[in-house]
């Protein structure tokens, strides 16, 4: 398992377009990925989930990995929010 | 019989065509037993594939006709599509409960949309239509019907839809469709937003379009003033075309000003700025030209949430939007809650007259914690651009002297932690309570500048509540004695070598604008919008000219007359 705690930096937050590219990176994994943001967790792997969320700018949020593929996976994400400007 | 419908003008332009009724297809369903569950897992799957196909070829046109931005909306949904939360439930209830596909993919799309329309953020409500769109689609493919297809419109039309979704808005063609116009909606429906983006002339949110209109109706898009005419008389028609051509002319003159500085005929420089309430209307405030924003709202940061914004929340803010202003002036309003504006979170006691209460810098004095983290914010940001701090409902000089000393503490303080903060902020305060318009002589020995709250000033000095329908007549821009005041606060700024600018509804009006020239008014604030109108207007007219009619206007003695002489002088419509 392998977990890591963002800060949401994008202005407008996880909506549309960042909600788009964090569930495209996450379904890359076999992992089963998770997100925490304010006691809730959703499926990464689910838009709906993570729009669900509402996660505004400023929000602390945690991605937790469970799998053969999780250090990776996290990996690539905490590159993904870093260099598309959504969180680090 | 013609017919005259109103609605939300949600993007500008007039269209003049045929309409064209975009009807969805019957997509009753009916729960039903069934026996082979494999079969239907996997046409459930098989109509899924179809709708991906659809859409990716959906994405493809809207990539090539909107851009990337527009295109992402169909990234999401062909991700809606392979979405876990959705697909598992449809198969598992399908599989426990022995149902037909249809009924499975409603039941669990219904519980998706339900939530997303139960949120409390327009944005989220919004959401519930891509899900419906999406899982329509689908659903047509299941009952083996067609989904409505506007691509294959091939004569000019105006489209007649009780919703557009954001797939059908997407394969207009520009070619043929001319406008559109809808029974519900509002103006940042994603329709809306599309249309604009396309430059679609669009009036949404009618209510009875679609009862109203017929296939082959001529139907006239009003998307300038929210109305539609059904059958319009050969007059009306023609008078619409005139308007449309007009229109056409001005936006095109319009265009071709937005990299301009704006100049009047006689060589005057005044500055045209753009009202904003969060980082991301900067973009239509450099789409439209401004030369810097001269009122930035900072409420909406303390709006819709439950707590206090912090320092690092509101540094980034302020930092966004001076950073893409690039050096251009903004003109930061600290916060001006109270009064209309509450804030559930800071448990202020209801008041009698809150218009005259305990608001804006009253309350800053007061709760300084909050204030002060506020301008530690400001004060951060200002090595990003060209930034300007002004404080609103100032009364007495002493209030403005309590807030630029706690601004300069604050200022000492970061620097003694080693932070890097400006040294060329002005700090100005905003006119709009009368005892300081009257006293403006003595606020600015000790201002930097000053901004003419107009919508406050008129309020305050004619006493009368703007939002009181009854006396509405008494909200009078052009009355002489608001133009005297605006006049003496101007010439008491520029006596004592300071600016004098004005955001309010009045900066931007036609009108209003040939009189503030004459007044000689050196920044005038209003929203993105009318900016280029403003600019084109402005280079027509000559400051020392409007200069000239300064004292035979400020000696009239009604608002009506003022307006009788300046549209006469100045060739207003």
């Amino acid at each position: 398992m392998a977990e890591k705690i963002f800060k949401v930096t994008s202005e407008s937050g996880i909506h549309a377009r960042p909600a788009t590219m964090l569930v495209q990176a996450a379904s890359k994994f076999d992992s089963d990925i998770n997100l925490e943001y304010n006691g809730k967790t959703v499926n990464l792997k689910s838009i709906m989930g993570v729009m669900s969320l509402g996660i505004p700018q400023g929000a602390e949020i945690k991605i937790v990995a469970e799998g053969s593929d999780a250090a990776e996976a996290i990996a690539f994400l905490t590159e993904t929010l870093a260099k598309e400007g959504l969180a680090q | 019989m013609m017919k005259v419908l109103e609605g939300i003008a949600a993007s500008s332009g007039i269209a003049i065509a045929k309409a064209y009724r975009l009807e969805n297809p019957d997509l009753t369903v009916e729960k039903k037993a069934i026996s082979n569950v494999a079969e239907e897992v996997a046409r459930f799957e098989a109509a899924i594939a179809k709708a991906k196909e659809e859409l990716e070829t959906i994405r493809a046109r809207a990539l090539e006709e909107l851009g990337e931005d527009k295109a992402a909306i169909f990234s999401a949904h062909l991700l809606v599509l392979s979405d876990p939360e959705l697909l598992n439930p449809v198969k598992e209830k399908i599989e426990t409960e022995s149902v037909n596909a249809e009924y499975a993919l409603r039941e669990t799309a219904s519980m998706f949309i339900t939530m997303f329309e139960s949120m409390d953020n327009e944005y989220m409500k919004e959401r519930a239509a891509d899900i419906r769109d999406v899982t329509t689609r689908v659903l047509a493919h299941l009952l083996g019907v067609s989904v409505s297809n506007p691509s294959m419109i091939s004569e000019e039309v105006i489209i007649i839809a009780e919703d557009l979704t954001p797939s059908d808005t997407a394969q207009l063609n520009r070619k043929y469709v001319k406008g559109f116009t809808t029974d519900i909606g509002g103006r940042t429906s994603h329709s809306a937003i599309m249309a604009r983006s396309m430059e679609i002339p669009a009036v949404v949110g009618t209510k009875s379009v679609t009862a109203e209109i017929q296939n082959g109706d001529i139907v006239i898009v009003d998307g300038l003033h929210g109305k539609v005419i059904v059958n319009p008389s050969v007059e009306v028609v023609a008078e619409y075309e005139k308007k449309r051509a007009h229109f056409a002319a001005q936006k095109a003159e319009w265009a071709k000003l937005v990299n301009e500085r704006t100049i009047t005929k006689d060589g005057h420089h005044v500055e045209l700025a753009a009202n904003i309430g969060t980082p991301d209307d900067v973009k239509g405030v450099l789409e439209n030209g401004a030369e810097g924003i001269g009122l930035y709202r900072t409420e909406f940061l303390y709006m819709g949430r439950d707590q206090l914004p912090t320092e690092e929340e509101q540094f980034e803010a302020y930092k966004t939007v001076l950073e893409r202003m690039d050096g251009k002036p903004v003109v930061v309003r600290t916060l001006d809650i109270g009064g209309d504006k509450e804030l559930p979170y800071l448990d202020l006691p209801k008041e009698m007259n809150p218009f005259l209460g305990f608001r804006a810098i009253r309350l800053c004095l007061e709760m300084q914690d909050m204030f002060r983290t506020q301008l530690r914010a400001l004060l951060r940001a200002s090595v990003y651009g060209n930034l300007k701090i002004m404080f609103p409902m100032i009364a007495t000089l002493d209030e403005f002297r309590q807030a630029k000393a706690i601004l300069l503490e604050e200022k000492a303080k970061l620097q003694a932690e080693g932070v890097q903060v400006s040294d060329n902020i002005e700090v100005g305060m905003m006119v709009e309570i009368p005892a300081a318009a009257i006293l403006a002589d003595q606020f600015a020995k000790e201002v930097d500048f000053f901004s003419i709250g107009t919508n406050d000033l008129i309020q305050y000095t004619m006493a009368a509540d703007r939002m009181n329908e009854r006396i509405s007549y008494l909200y009078q821009p052009y009355n002489p004695a608001i133009l005297r005041l605006i006049s003496s606060v101007i010439d008491a700024a520029h006596k004592e070598g300071k600016w004098a600018g004005m955001c309010g509804e009045m900066a931007g009006d036609a009108i209003a604008i040939p009189i503030l020239l004459g007044l000689g008014l050196d920044e005038f604030s209003m929203s993105a919008t009318s900016i280029l109108r403003a600019r084109s207007q402005m280079k027509k007219l000559s400051k020392e000219e409007a200069a000239r009619f300064k004292e035979t206007i400020l000696s009239m003695r009604t608002a009506e007359e003022v307006v009788a002489f300046v549209k006469e002088t100045f060739h207003i419509e």
